[in-house]
Protein backbone atom coordinates (compact mmCIF):
# COMPACT_ATOMS: atom_id res chain seq x y z
CA UNK A 1 0.00 0.00 0.00
CA UNK A 2 1.06 3.76 -0.13
CA UNK A 3 2.24 5.41 2.25
CA UNK A 4 0.54 8.65 1.69
CA UNK A 5 -2.69 7.25 1.68
CA UNK A 6 -5.10 9.98 0.07
CA UNK A 7 -8.03 7.86 2.58
CA UNK A 8 -7.65 5.41 5.19
CA UNK A 9 -10.74 3.32 6.30
CA UNK A 10 -10.87 1.32 9.64
CA UNK A 11 -13.25 -1.02 10.53
CA UNK A 12 -16.39 0.80 9.43
CA UNK A 13 -19.80 -0.15 10.53
CA UNK A 14 -22.71 0.98 9.75
CA UNK A 15 -26.36 -0.66 10.34
CA UNK A 16 -29.98 1.02 9.66
CA UNK A 17 -31.99 -0.22 12.99
CA UNK A 18 -31.11 -3.78 13.21
CA UNK A 19 -30.14 -4.16 9.31
CA UNK A 20 -26.23 -4.36 9.18
CA UNK A 21 -24.82 -2.82 6.08
CA UNK A 22 -21.53 -2.68 6.45
CA UNK A 23 -19.72 -4.90 9.07
CA UNK A 24 -16.47 -3.72 9.27
CA UNK A 25 -14.95 -2.02 6.41
CA UNK A 26 -10.78 -1.25 6.15
CA UNK A 27 -9.31 -0.10 2.82
CA UNK A 28 -6.61 2.21 2.04
CA UNK A 29 -6.51 4.31 -1.15
CA UNK A 30 -4.13 5.85 -2.30
CA UNK A 31 -2.81 9.51 -4.37
CA UNK A 32 -4.69 8.88 -7.71
CA UNK A 33 -6.04 5.69 -7.78
CA UNK A 34 -9.16 4.47 -9.01
CA UNK A 35 -10.71 1.63 -6.77
CA UNK A 36 -14.06 0.20 -8.34
CA UNK A 37 -16.65 -1.00 -5.88
CA UNK A 38 -18.55 -3.97 -7.43
CA UNK A 39 -21.09 -5.97 -5.74
CA UNK A 40 -24.67 -7.16 -5.48
CA UNK A 41 -27.34 -4.67 -4.47
CA UNK A 42 -27.93 -4.28 -1.09
CA UNK A 43 -23.75 -4.92 -0.54
CA UNK A 44 -23.01 -1.93 1.45
CA UNK A 45 -21.52 -0.05 -1.59
CA UNK A 46 -23.89 2.76 -1.68
CA UNK A 47 -23.77 3.28 1.97
CA UNK A 48 -20.46 3.29 1.94
CA UNK A 49 -19.61 5.67 -0.17
CA UNK A 50 -22.66 8.12 1.54
CA UNK A 51 -20.56 7.31 5.40
CA UNK A 52 -16.89 8.43 3.48
CA UNK A 53 -19.02 11.71 2.67
CA UNK A 54 -20.52 11.64 6.37
CA UNK A 55 -24.18 12.22 4.53
CA UNK A 56 -24.81 8.99 7.12
CA UNK A 57 -22.65 8.72 10.55
CA UNK A 58 -21.33 5.06 11.24
CA UNK A 59 -21.85 3.44 14.24
CA UNK A 60 -18.11 2.29 14.29
CA UNK A 61 -14.84 2.76 12.54
CA UNK A 62 -12.34 5.17 11.45
CA UNK A 63 -12.20 7.49 8.18
CA UNK A 64 -8.75 9.37 7.91
CA UNK A 65 -9.36 11.76 4.63
CA UNK A 66 -6.00 13.61 3.92
CA UNK A 67 -4.42 12.98 7.03
CA UNK A 68 -7.57 14.13 9.31
CA UNK A 69 -9.94 11.71 11.03
CA UNK A 70 -13.06 12.64 9.70
CA UNK A 71 -15.43 10.54 11.68
CA UNK A 72 -14.11 12.23 15.08
CA UNK A 73 -16.90 14.04 17.22
CA UNK A 74 -17.14 17.96 16.68
CA UNK A 75 -15.70 17.57 12.93
CA UNK A 76 -16.69 20.59 10.88
CA UNK A 77 -18.65 18.19 8.46
CA UNK A 78 -19.07 21.13 5.85
CA UNK A 79 -15.77 22.19 5.41
CA UNK A 80 -14.84 17.99 4.99
CA UNK A 81 -17.41 17.67 2.05
CA UNK A 82 -16.36 20.73 0.46
CA UNK A 83 -13.46 18.42 -0.65
CA UNK A 84 -15.16 15.66 -1.12
CA UNK A 85 -17.30 15.32 -4.30
CA UNK A 86 -20.40 13.13 -4.95
CA UNK A 87 -22.04 12.07 -7.49
CA UNK A 88 -25.37 10.41 -6.82
CA UNK A 89 -27.70 7.80 -9.36
CA UNK A 90 -30.45 10.07 -9.51
CA UNK A 91 -28.29 13.13 -10.84
CA UNK A 92 -29.71 15.35 -8.11
CA UNK A 93 -29.25 18.28 -9.63
CA UNK A 94 -31.64 21.19 -8.66
CA UNK A 95 -34.68 22.19 -10.82
CA UNK A 96 -34.90 25.41 -10.14
CA UNK A 97 -31.74 26.42 -11.10
CA UNK A 98 -30.25 26.33 -14.44
CA UNK A 99 -26.77 24.52 -15.15
CA UNK A 100 -24.65 27.35 -14.72
CA UNK A 101 -26.44 28.03 -11.42
CA UNK A 102 -26.06 24.48 -10.46
CA UNK A 103 -22.45 24.28 -10.82
CA UNK A 104 -21.61 27.76 -9.43
CA UNK A 105 -23.80 27.62 -5.91
CA UNK A 106 -21.72 25.79 -3.87
CA UNK A 107 -18.43 27.63 -5.13
CA UNK A 108 -20.02 30.89 -4.41
CA UNK A 109 -21.73 30.01 -0.72
CA UNK A 110 -19.36 27.24 0.31
CA UNK A 111 -15.83 28.38 -0.83
CA UNK A 112 -17.02 32.55 -1.05
CA UNK A 113 -16.17 33.09 -4.26
CA UNK A 114 -17.14 36.12 -6.35
CA UNK A 115 -19.72 35.20 -9.29
CA UNK A 116 -17.60 36.55 -11.89
CA UNK A 117 -14.52 33.66 -10.44
CA UNK A 118 -17.30 30.96 -10.33
CA UNK A 119 -19.27 31.20 -13.73
CA UNK A 120 -15.55 31.73 -15.50
CA UNK A 121 -14.50 28.36 -14.01
CA UNK A 122 -18.02 27.31 -14.48
CA UNK A 123 -17.72 27.54 -17.85
CA UNK A 124 -14.28 26.56 -18.33
CA UNK A 125 -15.83 22.67 -16.86
CA UNK A 126 -19.06 23.14 -18.83
CA UNK A 127 -17.35 23.67 -21.98
CA UNK A 128 -14.16 20.88 -21.15
CA UNK A 129 -17.16 18.34 -21.02
CA UNK A 130 -19.01 19.48 -23.89
CA UNK A 131 -21.64 21.14 -22.09
CA UNK A 132 -21.10 24.58 -23.04
CA UNK A 133 -24.62 24.52 -25.43
CA UNK A 134 -26.48 24.08 -22.42
CA UNK A 135 -25.11 26.75 -19.93
CA UNK A 136 -28.30 28.66 -19.59
CA UNK A 137 -30.94 25.41 -19.74
CA UNK A 138 -32.62 23.89 -16.65
CA UNK A 139 -32.33 20.79 -15.95
CA UNK A 140 -35.34 18.81 -17.12
CA UNK A 141 -34.32 19.91 -20.59
CA UNK A 142 -31.59 17.83 -20.71
CA UNK A 143 -30.95 13.99 -21.39
CA UNK A 144 -29.88 11.67 -18.45
CA UNK A 145 -27.00 11.63 -19.72
CA UNK A 146 -26.20 15.54 -20.19
CA UNK A 147 -28.14 15.98 -16.57
CA UNK A 148 -25.30 13.33 -15.06
CA UNK A 149 -22.12 15.14 -16.61
CA UNK A 150 -23.66 18.28 -14.85
CA UNK A 151 -23.94 16.13 -11.95
CA UNK A 152 -19.72 16.32 -12.29
CA UNK A 153 -19.16 19.33 -12.91
CA UNK A 154 -20.82 20.54 -10.19
CA UNK A 155 -19.09 18.59 -8.18
CA UNK A 156 -15.55 18.92 -9.64
CA UNK A 157 -16.23 23.24 -9.45
CA UNK A 158 -15.62 22.28 -6.00
CA UNK A 159 -12.22 21.18 -6.51
CA UNK A 160 -12.31 17.95 -4.57
CA UNK A 161 -9.41 15.92 -3.98
CA UNK A 162 -11.43 12.49 -4.36
CA UNK A 163 -14.69 11.51 -6.14
CA UNK A 164 -17.45 9.39 -5.22
CA UNK A 165 -19.18 8.15 -7.58
CA UNK A 166 -22.50 6.44 -7.03
CA UNK A 167 -23.42 4.34 -9.80
CA UNK A 168 -24.02 7.34 -12.06
CA UNK A 169 -24.58 5.01 -15.22
CA UNK A 170 -27.17 2.69 -13.38
CA UNK A 171 -29.86 5.20 -14.22
CA UNK A 172 -29.36 6.08 -17.90
CA UNK A 173 -30.71 4.41 -20.88
CA UNK A 174 -27.88 2.16 -22.57
CA UNK A 175 -26.96 4.62 -25.52
CA UNK A 176 -26.27 7.52 -22.81
CA UNK A 177 -24.31 5.18 -20.47
CA UNK A 178 -20.51 5.73 -22.97
CA UNK A 179 -20.77 9.91 -22.57
CA UNK A 180 -20.88 10.06 -18.65
CA UNK A 181 -18.36 7.09 -18.39
CA UNK A 182 -15.57 9.37 -21.00
CA UNK A 183 -16.25 11.79 -18.50
CA UNK A 184 -15.14 9.63 -16.18
CA UNK A 185 -12.47 8.47 -18.00
CA UNK A 186 -10.96 11.77 -18.54
CA UNK A 187 -10.82 12.15 -14.76
CA UNK A 188 -9.16 9.24 -14.04
CA UNK A 189 -6.64 10.52 -16.70
CA UNK A 190 -6.23 13.78 -14.81
CA UNK A 191 -5.00 11.65 -11.92
CA UNK A 192 -8.15 12.20 -9.85
CA UNK A 193 -8.99 10.05 -6.61
CA UNK A 194 -11.86 8.10 -7.25
CA UNK A 195 -14.43 5.57 -5.43
CA UNK A 196 -16.61 4.40 -8.19
CA UNK A 197 -19.84 2.32 -7.18
CA UNK A 198 -20.64 0.76 -10.67
CA UNK A 199 -22.10 -2.34 -12.21
CA UNK A 200 -20.33 -1.51 -15.29
CA UNK A 201 -17.80 -4.26 -15.42
CA UNK A 202 -15.96 -3.33 -18.97
CA UNK A 203 -15.84 0.00 -17.27
CA UNK A 204 -14.38 -1.32 -14.33
CA UNK A 205 -11.89 -3.41 -15.64
CA UNK A 206 -11.19 -0.64 -18.21
CA UNK A 207 -10.51 2.03 -15.67
CA UNK A 208 -9.58 0.36 -11.92
CA UNK A 209 -6.29 0.98 -10.24
CA UNK A 210 -7.70 -2.14 -7.91
CA UNK A 211 -11.38 -3.60 -7.70
CA UNK A 212 -13.06 -4.35 -4.65
CA UNK A 213 -15.85 -6.93 -4.33
CA UNK A 214 -18.49 -6.05 -1.72
CA UNK A 215 -20.48 -8.66 0.04
CA UNK A 216 -22.71 -8.53 2.99
CA UNK A 217 -21.31 -5.52 3.92
CA UNK A 218 -17.78 -6.69 3.67
CA UNK A 219 -14.56 -6.51 1.38
CA UNK A 220 -14.36 -9.77 0.71
CA UNK A 221 -12.40 -9.94 -2.14
CA UNK A 222 -9.31 -6.76 -3.37
CA UNK A 223 -6.80 -7.09 -6.38
CA UNK A 224 -6.05 -5.33 -9.56
CA UNK A 225 -8.77 -5.47 -12.17
CA UNK A 226 -6.67 -8.21 -14.01
CA UNK A 227 -6.53 -10.71 -11.17
CA UNK A 228 -10.57 -9.79 -10.02
CA UNK A 229 -12.32 -10.51 -13.06
CA UNK A 230 -9.58 -12.84 -14.42
CA UNK A 231 -9.17 -15.62 -11.87
CA UNK A 232 -10.94 -14.64 -8.73
CA UNK A 233 -10.21 -16.34 -5.72
CA UNK A 234 -13.58 -16.26 -3.61
CA UNK A 235 -16.29 -18.58 -4.62
CA UNK A 236 -18.83 -15.65 -3.97
CA UNK A 237 -16.92 -13.43 -6.17
CA UNK A 238 -16.64 -16.14 -8.78
CA UNK A 239 -20.46 -16.76 -8.43
CA UNK A 240 -21.43 -13.10 -8.90
CA UNK A 241 -19.04 -12.65 -11.95
CA UNK A 242 -20.82 -15.62 -13.45
CA UNK A 243 -24.13 -14.11 -13.10
CA UNK A 244 -22.98 -11.05 -14.81
CA UNK A 245 -21.66 -12.85 -17.65
CA UNK A 246 -24.62 -14.62 -18.36
CA UNK A 247 -26.63 -11.68 -18.53
CA UNK A 248 -24.51 -10.20 -21.17
CA UNK A 249 -22.79 -7.37 -19.36
CA UNK A 250 -19.46 -8.60 -19.06
CA UNK B 1 -32.51 14.52 -25.87
CA UNK B 2 -34.57 11.15 -24.41
CA UNK B 3 -36.87 14.02 -22.28
CA UNK B 4 -37.48 16.12 -25.28
CA UNK B 5 -39.08 12.86 -27.61
CA UNK B 6 -40.54 11.98 -24.70
CA UNK B 7 -42.33 15.01 -24.48
CA UNK B 8 -43.41 14.92 -28.44
CA UNK B 9 -45.00 11.49 -28.20
CA UNK B 10 -46.79 12.95 -25.05
CA UNK B 11 -48.55 15.75 -27.07
CA UNK B 12 -48.83 13.21 -30.09
CA UNK B 13 -51.19 11.30 -28.09
CA UNK B 14 -53.05 14.22 -26.51
CA UNK B 15 -53.72 15.20 -30.38
CA UNK B 16 -55.20 12.59 -31.48
CA UNK B 17 -57.12 11.93 -28.74
CA UNK B 18 -58.75 15.38 -28.92
CA UNK B 19 -59.70 14.47 -32.28
CA UNK B 20 -61.22 11.55 -31.24
CA UNK B 21 -63.33 13.08 -29.16
CA UNK B 22 -64.53 16.22 -31.50
CA UNK B 23 -64.81 13.39 -34.04
CA UNK B 24 -67.69 11.65 -31.74
CA UNK B 25 -69.19 15.25 -31.37
CA UNK B 26 -70.52 15.07 -34.73
CA UNK B 27 -68.44 16.11 -38.40
CA UNK B 28 -66.75 19.14 -37.62
CA UNK B 29 -62.97 19.13 -37.49
CA UNK B 30 -62.04 22.06 -35.77
CA UNK B 31 -62.81 23.66 -32.22
CA UNK B 32 -65.08 25.90 -33.79
CA UNK B 33 -67.81 23.78 -33.60
CA UNK B 34 -67.24 22.71 -29.96
CA UNK B 35 -67.29 26.38 -28.93
CA UNK B 36 -70.27 27.59 -30.91
CA UNK B 37 -71.82 24.51 -28.48
CA UNK B 38 -70.86 25.77 -25.29
CA UNK B 39 -72.07 29.23 -26.18
CA UNK B 40 -75.54 28.10 -27.32
CA UNK B 41 -75.80 26.02 -23.79
CA UNK B 42 -74.68 28.69 -21.73
CA UNK B 43 -77.88 30.54 -22.90
CA UNK B 44 -79.79 28.30 -22.95
CA UNK B 45 -79.09 27.70 -19.02
CA UNK B 46 -79.17 31.11 -18.75
CA UNK B 47 -82.68 31.80 -19.68
CA UNK B 48 -84.23 29.08 -17.94
CA UNK B 49 -82.34 30.16 -14.80
CA UNK B 50 -83.98 34.16 -15.32
CA UNK B 51 -87.42 32.85 -16.46
CA UNK B 52 -87.58 30.24 -13.28
CA UNK B 53 -86.98 32.67 -10.60
CA UNK B 54 -88.62 35.95 -12.28
CA UNK B 55 -91.84 33.99 -12.37
CA UNK B 56 -91.50 32.57 -9.28
CA UNK B 57 -94.44 34.27 -6.53
CA UNK B 58 -91.92 35.68 -4.14
CA UNK B 59 -89.62 37.45 -6.89
CA UNK B 60 -91.21 41.00 -6.85
CA UNK B 61 -90.35 41.37 -3.28
CA UNK B 62 -86.76 39.54 -3.54
CA UNK B 63 -86.24 42.27 -6.42
CA UNK B 64 -87.42 44.96 -4.55
CA UNK B 65 -85.39 44.25 -1.33
CA UNK B 66 -82.12 42.79 -2.33
CA UNK B 67 -81.67 43.89 -5.80
CA UNK B 68 -83.02 47.40 -5.89
CA UNK B 69 -80.90 49.23 -8.51
CA UNK B 70 -81.55 52.92 -6.98
CA UNK B 71 -80.07 51.58 -3.59
CA UNK B 72 -77.28 50.03 -4.66
CA UNK B 73 -76.12 53.47 -6.35
CA UNK B 74 -76.86 55.32 -3.55
CA UNK B 75 -75.30 52.87 -0.80
CA UNK B 76 -72.36 51.94 -3.05
CA UNK B 77 -70.19 54.93 -2.39
CA UNK B 78 -70.09 54.96 1.49
CA UNK B 79 -69.25 51.39 1.39
CA UNK B 80 -66.64 51.37 -1.59
CA UNK B 81 -64.99 54.12 1.13
CA UNK B 82 -65.32 51.53 4.05
CA UNK B 83 -64.30 48.73 1.89
CA UNK B 84 -61.06 50.51 1.14
CA UNK B 85 -60.40 49.44 5.29
CA UNK B 86 -61.06 45.65 3.94
CA UNK B 87 -58.18 45.94 1.38
CA UNK B 88 -56.19 47.68 3.80
CA UNK B 89 -56.38 45.77 6.48
CA UNK B 90 -55.57 42.30 4.30
CA UNK B 91 -52.26 44.10 2.67
CA UNK B 92 -51.34 44.65 5.61
CA UNK B 93 -51.89 40.83 7.50
CA UNK B 94 -50.36 39.55 4.62
CA UNK B 95 -47.08 41.81 5.20
CA UNK B 96 -46.76 39.70 8.67
CA UNK B 97 -48.38 36.59 8.06
CA UNK B 98 -46.15 35.25 5.22
CA UNK B 99 -42.77 35.75 6.81
CA UNK B 100 -44.22 34.50 10.13
CA UNK B 101 -45.76 31.59 8.86
CA UNK B 102 -42.69 30.62 7.02
CA UNK B 103 -40.90 30.89 10.71
CA UNK B 104 -43.14 28.48 12.25
CA UNK B 105 -42.81 26.00 9.19
CA UNK B 106 -38.95 26.21 9.32
CA UNK B 107 -39.01 25.65 13.19
CA UNK B 108 -40.96 22.91 12.66
CA UNK B 109 -39.01 21.00 9.92
CA UNK B 110 -35.84 21.38 12.06
CA UNK B 111 -34.49 18.17 13.12
CA UNK B 112 -32.72 16.42 16.08
CA UNK B 113 -33.72 16.46 19.69
CA UNK B 114 -32.21 19.93 20.24
CA UNK B 115 -34.53 21.36 18.58
CA UNK B 116 -37.73 19.66 20.14
CA UNK B 117 -38.75 22.74 22.45
CA UNK B 118 -39.32 25.25 19.33
CA UNK B 119 -40.73 21.99 17.32
CA UNK B 120 -42.90 22.07 20.23
CA UNK B 121 -43.89 25.46 20.22
CA UNK B 122 -44.43 25.62 16.60
CA UNK B 123 -47.17 22.42 16.46
CA UNK B 124 -48.90 23.79 19.83
CA UNK B 125 -49.23 27.36 18.36
CA UNK B 126 -50.41 25.68 14.89
CA UNK B 127 -52.92 23.80 16.53
CA UNK B 128 -54.30 26.25 18.89
CA UNK B 129 -55.03 28.93 16.35
CA UNK B 130 -56.70 26.61 13.66
CA UNK B 131 -58.45 25.24 16.68
CA UNK B 132 -60.31 28.47 17.79
CA UNK B 133 -63.13 30.42 15.35
CA UNK B 134 -61.45 33.29 13.94
CA UNK B 135 -64.67 35.24 15.51
CA UNK B 136 -63.25 34.11 18.83
CA UNK B 137 -60.08 35.67 18.92
CA UNK B 138 -60.75 38.85 16.86
CA UNK B 139 -63.73 39.30 19.89
CA UNK B 140 -61.21 38.32 22.21
CA UNK B 141 -58.37 40.33 21.41
CA UNK B 142 -60.17 43.41 19.91
CA UNK B 143 -62.70 43.63 23.41
CA UNK B 144 -60.39 42.48 25.83
CA UNK B 145 -56.67 43.68 25.12
CA UNK B 146 -57.49 47.18 24.73
CA UNK B 147 -58.85 47.09 28.81
CA UNK B 148 -55.34 46.01 29.52
CA UNK B 149 -54.75 50.45 28.89
CA UNK B 150 -51.08 49.27 27.66
CA UNK B 151 -49.66 52.77 26.92
CA UNK B 152 -47.45 52.06 24.31
CA UNK B 153 -50.00 49.71 22.22
CA UNK B 154 -52.33 50.89 19.77
CA UNK B 155 -55.99 50.15 21.61
CA UNK B 156 -57.84 50.77 18.31
CA UNK B 157 -60.07 47.55 17.05
CA UNK B 158 -58.40 47.63 13.87
CA UNK B 159 -55.14 47.00 15.12
CA UNK B 160 -56.21 44.22 17.24
CA UNK B 161 -58.34 42.75 13.93
CA UNK B 162 -55.00 42.87 12.19
CA UNK B 163 -53.30 40.61 15.00
CA UNK B 164 -55.72 38.45 15.50
CA UNK B 165 -56.39 37.49 11.25
CA UNK B 166 -52.30 37.61 11.35
CA UNK B 167 -52.16 34.84 14.36
CA UNK B 168 -54.89 32.78 12.13
CA UNK B 169 -53.54 32.66 8.81
CA UNK B 170 -50.25 31.87 10.15
CA UNK B 171 -51.01 29.32 11.58
CA UNK B 172 -53.09 28.14 8.23
CA UNK B 173 -50.04 29.68 5.96
CA UNK B 174 -47.58 27.62 8.25
CA UNK B 175 -49.21 24.16 7.27
CA UNK B 176 -49.15 25.25 3.11
CA UNK B 177 -45.71 26.03 3.41
CA UNK B 178 -44.74 22.89 5.38
CA UNK B 179 -46.31 20.49 3.25
CA UNK B 180 -44.29 22.49 0.46
CA UNK B 181 -41.16 21.81 2.59
CA UNK B 182 -42.27 18.15 2.77
CA UNK B 183 -42.50 17.44 -0.89
CA UNK B 184 -38.94 18.50 -1.90
CA UNK B 185 -37.19 15.00 -2.07
CA UNK B 186 -34.37 14.34 0.50
CA UNK B 187 -31.68 13.89 -2.46
CA UNK B 188 -31.76 17.44 -2.82
CA UNK B 189 -30.71 18.19 0.88
CA UNK B 190 -28.43 15.74 0.31
CA UNK B 191 -27.14 17.08 -2.73
CA UNK B 192 -27.01 20.20 -1.39
CA UNK B 193 -24.96 19.47 2.20
CA UNK B 194 -22.21 17.15 -0.04
CA UNK B 195 -21.18 19.87 -2.22
CA UNK B 196 -20.17 22.00 1.49
CA UNK B 197 -23.37 23.97 2.15
CA UNK B 198 -24.87 24.17 5.63
CA UNK B 199 -27.74 23.39 6.58
CA UNK B 200 -29.65 27.03 6.34
CA UNK B 201 -27.98 27.58 3.58
CA UNK B 202 -29.42 24.32 2.08
CA UNK B 203 -32.94 25.65 3.11
CA UNK B 204 -32.41 29.53 1.90
CA UNK B 205 -31.18 28.59 -1.46
CA UNK B 206 -32.07 24.78 -2.53
CA UNK B 207 -35.30 23.52 -0.36
CA UNK B 208 -37.84 26.74 0.11
CA UNK B 209 -37.52 28.08 -3.35
CA UNK B 210 -38.64 24.81 -4.84
CA UNK B 211 -41.24 24.27 -2.07
CA UNK B 212 -42.75 27.96 -1.98
CA UNK B 213 -43.33 27.65 -6.25
CA UNK B 214 -44.75 24.48 -5.30
CA UNK B 215 -47.33 25.91 -2.86
CA UNK B 216 -48.47 29.28 -4.52
CA UNK B 217 -51.94 28.18 -5.80
CA UNK B 218 -52.85 26.83 -1.63
CA UNK B 219 -50.98 30.20 -0.48
CA UNK B 220 -53.10 32.23 -2.63
CA UNK B 221 -56.39 30.42 -1.56
CA UNK B 222 -55.54 31.60 1.85
CA UNK B 223 -55.07 35.38 0.64
CA UNK B 224 -58.57 34.95 -0.69
CA UNK B 225 -59.64 33.98 2.89
CA UNK B 226 -58.07 36.13 4.32
CA UNK B 227 -59.56 39.02 2.33
CA UNK B 228 -63.19 37.73 3.07
CA UNK B 229 -62.69 36.87 6.75
CA UNK B 230 -61.50 40.47 6.70
CA UNK B 231 -65.63 41.36 7.40
CA UNK B 232 -65.20 39.47 10.67
CA UNK B 233 -63.21 42.84 12.08
CA UNK B 234 -66.85 44.43 11.32
CA UNK B 235 -68.34 42.68 14.24
CA UNK B 236 -66.16 44.11 16.79
CA UNK B 237 -66.73 47.74 15.32
CA UNK B 238 -64.45 48.56 12.77
CA UNK B 239 -66.51 50.46 9.98
CA UNK B 240 -65.23 48.15 7.05
CA UNK B 241 -67.89 47.14 3.99
CA UNK B 242 -69.60 44.66 6.30
CA UNK B 243 -70.30 46.77 8.97
CA UNK B 244 -71.54 50.27 6.32
CA UNK B 245 -74.25 47.32 4.87
CA UNK B 246 -75.19 46.85 8.08
CA UNK B 247 -75.99 50.54 9.24
CA UNK B 248 -77.13 51.15 5.69
CA UNK B 249 -79.60 48.32 5.92
CA UNK B 250 -80.36 49.09 9.08
CA UNK B 251 -81.48 52.71 8.34
CA UNK B 252 -83.20 52.07 5.05
CA UNK B 253 -84.69 47.77 5.80
CA UNK B 254 -83.67 47.47 2.23
CA UNK B 255 -80.74 44.83 1.87
CA UNK B 256 -79.19 45.81 -1.45
CA UNK B 257 -75.85 46.97 0.26
CA UNK B 258 -75.23 43.69 1.27
CA UNK B 259 -75.15 42.87 -2.16
CA UNK B 260 -72.77 46.01 -2.92
CA UNK B 261 -70.81 44.57 -0.11
CA UNK B 262 -70.32 40.92 -1.97
CA UNK B 263 -69.82 42.34 -5.42
CA UNK B 264 -66.85 44.89 -4.06
CA UNK B 265 -65.20 41.49 -2.50
CA UNK B 266 -66.08 39.53 -5.62
CA UNK B 267 -64.12 42.09 -7.18
CA UNK B 268 -60.98 41.93 -5.52
CA UNK B 269 -60.86 37.63 -5.08
CA UNK B 270 -61.89 36.71 -8.51
CA UNK B 271 -58.74 38.83 -10.04
CA UNK B 272 -56.76 37.26 -7.31
CA UNK B 273 -57.49 34.00 -8.76
CA UNK B 274 -56.71 34.82 -11.88
CA UNK B 275 -53.41 35.90 -10.86
CA UNK B 276 -52.50 33.33 -9.28
CA UNK B 277 -52.96 31.03 -12.43
CA UNK B 278 -51.58 33.88 -14.65
CA UNK B 279 -48.11 33.61 -12.37
CA UNK B 280 -47.78 29.42 -12.68
CA UNK B 281 -48.21 29.45 -16.07
CA UNK B 282 -45.79 32.51 -16.85
CA UNK B 283 -43.33 30.30 -14.56
CA UNK B 284 -43.78 27.01 -16.49
CA UNK B 285 -43.25 28.82 -19.99
CA UNK B 286 -40.23 30.98 -18.50
CA UNK B 287 -38.73 27.56 -17.58
CA UNK B 288 -39.36 25.93 -20.65
CA UNK B 289 -38.62 28.25 -23.07
CA UNK B 290 -35.22 28.61 -21.78
CA UNK B 291 -34.76 24.95 -21.54
CA UNK B 292 -35.50 24.76 -25.65
CA UNK B 293 -33.46 28.10 -27.29
CA UNK B 294 -30.59 27.87 -24.43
Amino acid sequence: MNTTAALEIEGLRKSFGTHLVLDGISLSVGEHEVICLIGASGAGKSTMLRCLNLLEPVDSGRIVFAGEEITRRGVDVNRVRRRIGIVFQAFNLFPHMSVLENVTLAPRLALHQGSGEAEKQARALLDRFGLSDKVKAYPDHLSGGQQQRVAIVRALAMQPRLMLLDEVTSALDPELVAEVLDVIGELAAGGMTMLIATHEMGFARDIATRVCFLDDGIILEQGPPEQMFGSPREPRTQQFLQRIVNAHRL
Amino acid sequence: MAVEGDRRTGSEVDESRRSRILGALGSGGDGRRGVAIAILSTIVFAVVVVVVIGNSPGWPAVHQEFFSWNYFKSSFPEIARAFLLNCKIFLIAECFILPFALLIAVLRSLPGPVFFPLRALAIVYADFFRGVPTILVISLLALGAPALQLSAVPSSVVFWGIVSLVLIYSAYVSEVYRAGIDSVHPSQEAAARSLGLTRAQTLRKVILPQAVRRVIPPLLNDFIGLQKDTALVGTVGALEAFNQAQIDTAATFNFTPYLVAAVLFVAITIPLARFTDWLIERDRRRRQAQGLYA
